[in-house]
This record gives structure tokens, sequence and C-alpha cells, in this order.
């Protein structure tokens, strides 16, 4: 369970990016995060990775408190988050197999289990014959979906999804946002921050909508 | 845990070859940084070598006033040794130093010096050879002993050992400032080639650290690549030296057979270990602090 809690967020000199965010989010939810440039969707997910501290307020994840957590701990909470960019961030140097291999390597997961868990995880996004390609063999909607596959190979409680399909084309879209259904059926919390309100308005899921660091509605 | 260490162990070899200018520079200034000091080192303790040998084969001669007898010399003897820093005394009375003189002078020829019958020639010359810990004491330890009541004479070859001392001495001041800009040089080298790898890796570390790799994971690639550079750059140099040194000696002792009882010098079996763990410390050293240090600075997690 995700709990925002009476969260602000000030950069600099008075810059308030969040004011006041109170937000529960449960576990096994699929829930958007939707608001236009600058209304703060993008600090809330730097928050709940850790990237960045709320100046107030508290931010609790699967019981564990964020500001009372430890630098040391940071990595090992950060493992039961996944993570989905607008831009895909890509080793494009490293076939799909080792980028999403990649993501167990870093956390010294044995080359043996990795022989055994990425072919699946390719199978579930549906990249199997493609496994030997680099990034820039792939459409985006391709490489969207390495990227989903790296986010879960750890099994993630929480998935975090910026902008998924902000590069992406209708087609190639509807498809990520399918995947990411499926995802959210096998009880991975799903937690989408975009701007589209089309894609939104397919989805019939729970919208939190922000506007100048404010949650204006929720539901 | 063995995945972990081959991971971190080809991500490090793969920075290498990614910035493969950078990291020849760096191999090459860390070389040259060693092999000074092997070269130094091999020169330096050669000297000190031979220094030490010649310390304890050169010794001060006194000779004592001839109406002195042997009890008289015996008490001037213990005067002697009051000063500090002898190492040996030897006593040789004047019937000594003639059987002594016969042995080197009259080998092969011993009818000639039956001519002399009982009548020692070098009656009168009983005398001390005093051998010191440190041969640079030598003129003071000689102008001492010529103030003493009742010696005639001192004798000491001076010249070479002490200059040869002296040389040592200028030559480690030398080397070790040498070393010290080089250890500078490559420190700089290192920092950049890191530094380099660092920002080719920087969307790769981003992407880690928000998987959840910890600090060390993140970092040790970069610490590998240090630490393997800074090995390369000691195997290099050692190689040469070995090479070098045993060529050396080898012409020396060739070309200047006569003068073999002054360039004595270590066999390469004796000091090549120490020159092996030297160099591998100080490569090491280097590698891992430059590399350290830099990632530090560079990947701030």
């Amino acid at each position: 369970m995700i709990e925002i809690i009476d969260v602000s967020m000030t950069y600099g000199a008075g810059n308030r990016a969040l004011r006041n965010i109170n937000i529960q989010i449960e576990d096994g939810e699929f829930v958007f995060i939707m608001g236009r440039s600058g209304a703060g969707k993008s600090t809330l997910l730097k928050l709940l990775l850790k990237e960045a501290e709320p100046t107030e307020g508290r931010i609790i994840v699967n019981d564990m408190d964020l500001q009372r957590m430890r630098r040391r701990h940071v990595p090992r909470y950060r493992r039961t988050l996944g993570v989905v960019f607008q831009d895909f961030r890509l080793l494009n140097d490293r076939n799909v197999f080792e980028n999403v291999a990649f993501a167990q390597r870093v956390i010294g997961v044995s080359a043996r289990t990795i022989r055994g868990t990425v072919p699946r995880m390719l199978k579930m996004v549906g990249l199997s014959a493609k496994y030997k390609s680099l990034p820039g063999q792939l459409s985006g909607g391709e490489q969207q979906r390495v990227a989903i596959a790296r986010a879960l190979i750890n099994r993630p409680d929480i998935l975090l999804a910026d902008e998924p399909t902000g590069n992406l084309d209708h087609e190639n879209a509807a498809g990520i946002m399918k995947l990411l259904e499926q995802i959210n059926r096998r009880g991975t919390t799903v937690v989408v921050v975009t701007h589209s309100q089309e894609l939104v308005a397919q989805m019939g899921r729970r919208v939190i909508v922000m506007d100048k660091g404010r949650v204006i509605s929720d539901g | 845990m063995v995945s972990t260490f081959f991971y971190c162990l080809k991500q490090g070899i793969r920075n290498i070859f990614r910035n493969i200018w950078f990291s020849l520079a760096s191999v090459a200034t860390i070389s040259a940084c060693i092999f000074l000091f092997c070269l130094f080192f091999s020169i330096v303790s050669n000297i000190q070598y031979m220094v030490r040998r010649m310390e304890s084969t050169v010794g001060v001669t006194v000779l004592f006033h001839e109406e002195l007898v042997e009890e008289q010399i015996r008490e001037v003897g213990e005067q002697i040794l009051t000063w500090g820093g002898i190492r040996d005394m030897v006593y040789i009375s004047e019937e000594e130093a003639w059987a002594s003189f016969q042995n080197i002078y009259f080998a092969g020829h011993e009818e000639l010096a039956e001519g002399f019958a009982e009548d020692n020639p070098l009656a009168g010359s009983s005398s001390y050879v005093i051998y010191l810990e440190d041969i640079s004491r030598q003129e003071e330890f000689a102008a001492w002993l010529e103030g003493l009541e009742g010696v005639r004479q001192v004798n000491y070859a001076n010249t070479v050992v002490s200059g040869l001392s002296n040389f040592n001495k200028i030559l480690s001041l030398i080397s070790l400032v040498i070393i010290g800009v080089l250890l500078a040089v490559a420190m700089f080298l290192i920092n950049n080639t890191i530094s380099v790898a660092a920002a080719f890796r920087k969307r790769e570390s981003e992407i880690m650290r928000l998987i959840g790799a910890t600090n060390f994971m993140i970092r040790a690639p970069f610490i590998v690549e240090g630490l393997l550079l800074g090995l390369a750059g000691a195997v290099v140099p050692l190689g040469i030296i070995f090479v070098l040194y045993t060529r050396s000696v080898a012409y020396i002792a060739e070309r200047f057979h006569m003068l073999a009882d002054v360039f004595t010098f270590i066999p390469i079996a004796e000091i090549y270990p120490v020159m092996i763990a030297v160099a591998m410390a100080l490569g090491v050293g280097i590698g891992f602090v430059g590399s350290f240090v830099t990632i530090r600075k560079y990947l701030r997690v």
C-alpha cells in the first residue's frame, strides 16, 4: 500500500511543486495520476522512488516510512518497485535479453537463474522472438515492452510508469496499456503518470487529477 | 557473489576498451612511474649493498709509538672502544703483521723472507684495525683517534666509500622527487580515464540506481577498471626491469671483471621479489585511490 500523507515539496527559493498532497493507493490497484505539465506528477514519482525528499509530510510504502529510511536501505526498497519511463531508458549497446537481464545482474542474481527468468519474462511481454535484437532495431512499442520486462523481472510489488505511452502511436499505446492491465491482474499495483485524457478515458480506472501541485480530484 | 564478481570484472574490462586511448595513457604513465621506481630502487639498493660490503672489509688502522708496550697499547684500545659506533676491532701484534706481510708479498719466494731471520722489520707496528658501523663517520673517527695519546698514525681509505655513500643519498633524493611527480601525473590520468568512463556510463549508472543496485555495485566496475590499469602498469615495467637488470649485471661483470671485488650486485632472485611486491602495491594503490576518489566525486548515489 502507498500512503502519501500531507506531503509538500518546495524546490529552491519558494517554488512549490507539491502542496499538501494526500493519496492512498491499495495493494493491487491500477491508478492514473493525470495532469498538465508542471502539475507535480513527476515530482510525486521522484518522491516515491526516493530520489528526492518532501519538504513536509510522510510517505509510507508497504509499511516502510521513506523519511525514516536509512540511505543504505534505499537500494533494497527500490527493488520492491518497477519503473518505466517515456524514453524507455534502454542500453542501446546491449540486446533485448541483456537489457532485461541487466536488472538482475546488478543486484547479484546468478547467471543460471537469469537464463531461466529472462526468457519467461520476454514471453510474457511478447518479445521471445526478438531476444537478440538491439533496441535500435525495435519499434517504440517493442522498446517499451523491453523496459516493462526489465521493470518486472525482479517481481516488484509496485510498477511506476511515467508517461509510458508518451512516445508511441495509438496502436502501440493501446498494446502497452493492455500489457499493464495484464500485469495488474497478476497482483502488481500499477501507478501510471500521464497527461493523456484519451488514454485515461479508455481504461475506466481510478484517476487522480493534479494541478499546480494540488490534487484536484480523485475517483 | 561469484556472478557479482564476474559482472564487475567484465564491466571493468569493458570500460578499459571503451576508452582505449585514455586507458593506454594511464597504463603508460603508471608504467613509467613504476619503471623509474624499480630502476632507482635497483641502483640505490646495489650501491648500498656495495657500500655495506666495503664497510665490512675497509677498516681504520691505528699505529702506535714504538716505545709503547703491548699492555699500554691494549689500554689505548680500551679507550678507543669508548667511541660509539664501532662494529669490530681487531688487535694485530707486530709478529702477526710480519707474518701477514710475508704471506702477501713473499708468497712463492719464502726464501727471501728467511734473510730477515729473527729480525722483525715490522717491529713496533702493532696496530688495531677498526670497522665502523657507519663508514661515513670515518673521517670524524680518524680525527678523534689522532688526538689520543700514544697514537702515531691513523690510516684509512676514505674517498671511494664515502663518495659512494654521498652519491647514494643524492640519488635517493632525486629519485624520490621524480617518482613523486610521476605519481601525481599518474593519479591525474587515472582520474581523467575514470571520469570519461563515468560519463560514458552515466545512463547505465542512473538505471542501475533506479533498479535498486547498491552503491558498491554501481562503483565497483570503475574501481575494477582502476585496479586493472594499475596492475597492467606494474606488470610492464617489471618485465622490462627483469631483462634490463640481468643483462646489465652480466655486461658489467664481463666488461669490468678486473673490478669484480668492487662491483658486486644483489642477485636478481633476491631483489626481484621485493620489486614485484612494491611495484604491485604501487600499481594497485595508484589504480585504487585514483578511481575511488574520482568515482566518489562523479557518482554520488
